[in-house]
């Protein structure tokens, strides 16, 4: 997994709250069986005007000029600003898979869905929560640079667990230690967890003889 | 004197392997079901860095949501469908993992199958790439779905990394009324607390309603706890709860077998399961009570599943609602619906009805349809009835009880096992602006096909729909039915 240590980048606004995993990555793009080559389809019945599938290419579809992707005033954006219950529905990792294909690095959102909050740490994408308050101030700042045809930057630092506007004005946000250790370092999961293989073995089979019938197949 | 526990902390501390200083528990996981579009990078994950799986009899497999549900002898058109439940097989069948193909009579939702074969066992952990899986929590099991990332590390340490949820309670105070159901109960409720009510919360269902409930009900509303919200949801054990893991219509493969009712080890197992109830006092974070009789047939009417009403109701007006952004939210989902704020319930006509998926597709719901159906045949306005069955198992006990041709002679389409329309990944969808009564769980915008508008509600109010063309309260259409 990449590591995530600081980050600075354009803020692509979505303002709705409730986006879910089907909107984020749409199902009939599911089939792959690859991790990569998501970042395309990325919103894509937001995005596009015609329906879209794997087999057709996108260059090929009418683009929704209304749709912020599709702003080249957010080209390049890798700073997602979303309303609350971000990400929720589907489990599919797919849509985080999709948003990092696309060069997103964090989401910032007054809430999150639980599944897609999992899975982005998993995939070094950072997820960071803020009060309304914040979002709303955030939001509303983003939208005078855009007036003023400014694009609007934020500078995260994950080690410092701030979010820092262009005016300077710093928020905090809160992170489950384990996890920031983890994405700073970029560590594997899964090897942390062998390391305590003695443990599970010991767990295991205690388990098995309190309750056999957990094992019978 | 000791703490009452809840059931989600019983279950909790049975399946703790360790626990860090900050809370992060190392879960044991006792059961993974593994579906064909979450596992290929799992599998390719645990390829790339020369990994086994740590129990691969803990893991079972099965095709469901790529799946056609007709024409099954002509194979798997879609090309990229084909290959990815190709790689389903070639990966259980790589790292020894059993599988039930598309040909085998106990494929289908897995979800469905999971408690249908005894695969699902109260007191067990069970994950699954997919969020439904709360749905095992019906059966006193702590049941919830998660990323691909994590379906690996199960596979490669039978363990996860998790912090412990808060605590919620939603109880149901005295019975619902005939015709309404478990998913009646579930929308209510998601209408109630909202589509981020739950989140952070395992949920408990309890109450005079849920216990009256069948196992298969309470597994309808065990499904659709993650639609409020929250991972898992479960109910505590009863007699219900063991004498469906005994007395299975279909035999159930997994759990202690029929000669282990009389011995030693399935009287030890009643022991244990008896106890997965939350104990008398024990303290939720959170308390959400409903009254069973307020409770009406539901129908969501707009793009989120907390988008419901009762079927006596009108569509809200957003004017009439002040939160901004929820105003938004509902303008938005009625110009996708194609609703006014202010249209009565049942004056909406549907063009096409799903009875299906992992929240209703069981033998209940297949015999709640048929009730409906009998006698009956679809309005002329509505185009196709998919009746789509959650396993082979259920649909040949379905044809066994003559459901099927009740289905049939109302003109009804009777299809093999899948999630079908529900996410429409195979060629089950609507088409752009059809309206359809589902049984489903998600009413999210181009869920069931590109541009398609989605209403959630029962079996027996998708067919009342079905009959009618247009939503109606099924207990009116059933009062003239002797």
């Amino acid at each position: 997994m990449d590591k995530f240590t600081q980050h600075s980048g354009v803020v692509l606004p979505l303002d709705r709250p409730n986006v879910d995993t089907d909107a984020i990555i749409p199902k009939q793009y599911l089939k792959s069986v690859k991790r990569a080559g998501f970042g395309p389809n990325l919103f894509d019945d937001w995005r596009y005007l015609d329906p879209g599938d794997p087999s057709i290419d996108n260059a090929s579809r009418r683009v929704n000029p209304d749709f912020v992707l599709n702003s080249p005033d957010y080209a390049g954006a890798t700073i997602l600003l979303g309303q609350e219950n971000f990400g929720c529905g589907s489990s599919r990792e797919h849509a985080v898979w999709a948003l990092t294909d696309y060069g997103i690095r964090a989401v910032i959102a007054p809430s999150f869905a639980d599944i897609f909050f999992n899975n982005s740490f998993k995939n070094g994408l950072l997820p960071i929560v803020l009060s309304e308050t914040e979002i709303t101030k955030i939001f509303s700042e983003e939208r005078k640079y855009k007036q003023n045809q400014q694009r609007y930057t934020l500078n995260i630092d994950l080690a410092a667990e701030s979010v820092t506007t262009p005016n300077g004005d710093s928020y905090h946000f809160e992170i489950d230690q384990f996890r920031k250790y983890r994405m700073l370092n970029g560590l594997d999961d899964i090897g942390l967890t062998l390391q305590h293989r003695a443990e599970i073995k010991t767990y295991e089979e205690r388990h098995k003889r309190e309750e056999p019938w957990l094992f019978s197949n | 004197m000791i703490k009452a526990k809840t059931l989600y902390d019983k279950l909790w501390e049975a399946h703790t392997v360790r626990q860090e200083d900050d809370g992060s528990t190392l879960l044991y996981i006792d059961r993974q079901f593994l579906h064909e579009v979450t596992s290929p990078q799992a599998f390719e994950g645990l390829r790339m860095a020369g990994r086994k799986p740590w129990r691969a009899s803990a893991s079972l497999a099965v095709p469901d949501h790529n799946v056609p549900t007709t024409d099954r002898e002509a194979g798997i058109t879609d090309p990229v469908a084909k290959i990815q439940v190709e790689t389903l097989d070639n990966n259980a069948a790589e790292f020894g993992i059993t599988e039930f193909k598309m040909g085998d009579i106990r494929q289908g939702i897995v979800h469905v199958i999971g408690p249908e074969q005894g695969a699902t066992l109260p007191g067990m952990t069970i994950v699954c790439g997919d969020s439904h899986t709360s749905t095992h929590g019906a059966l006193g099991a702590l049941a919830f779905g998660i990323g691909t990332s994590e379906v690996e590390h199960v596979l490669a340490t039978q363990c996860l990394v998790q912090k412990k949820s808060k605590s919620m309670l939603v109880r149901i105070n005295g019975s619902v009324g005939s015709g309404v159901t478990g998913k009646d109960i579930v929308l209510a409720i998601i209408g109630k607390i909202g589509t981020a009510g739950g989140t952070g919360y395992a949920i408990e269902f309890a109450g005079e309603a849920i216990e009256e409930l069948s196992i298969e009900g309470r597994m309808t509303v065990c499904n659709m706890a993650i639609e409020a919200g929250a991972r898992a949801g479960m109910v505590g054990v009863d007699q219900k709860t063991i004498e469906f893991v005994k007395n299975g219509d279909v035999g159930r493969a997994y759990a202690p077998s029929a000669e282990q009712y009389r011995d030693e080890q399935w009287s030890r197992a009643v022991e244990v399961w008896q106890q997965l109830h939350s104990d008398i006092g024990a303290e939720f974070d959170a308390l959400v009570e409903l009254d069973g009789v307020d409770i009406d047939p539901q129908v969501s009417w707009g793009t989120s599943p907390e988008m419901v009403v009762s079927i006596g109701d009108r569509v809200p007006d957003p004017q009439a609602e002040t939160d901004l952004i929820k105003r938004n939210g509902m303008e938005r989902a009625l110009i996708y619906m194609g609703l006014e704020g202010g249209t009565k319930i049942n004056e909406i006509a549907i063009d096409k009805v799903f009875v299906g998926s992992c929240t209703n597709s069981r033998i209940e719901d297949l015999r709640a349809a048929a009730a409906v159906a009998k006698g009956r045949h679809k309005a002329d306005r509505v185009k196709q009835v998919l009746v789509v069955p959650g396993s082979g198992l259920i649909k040949q006990q379905a044809e066994d009880e003559g459901l099927d041709k009740i289905f049939l002679a109302a003109g009804f389409e009777w299809r093999d096992p899948g999630c079908s329309m529900c996410l429409a990944m195979n060629a089950d969808r609507l088409e752009p602006e059809e309206r359809c009564a589902s049984t489903s769980n998600r009413n999210f915008e181009s869920r069931q096909g590109q541009g398609s508008r989605t209403h959630l509600v029962s079996p027996a109010m998708a067919v009342a729909a079905a009959v009618t063309g247009h939503f109606v309260d099924v207990r009116e259409l059933m009062r003239g039915v002797k």
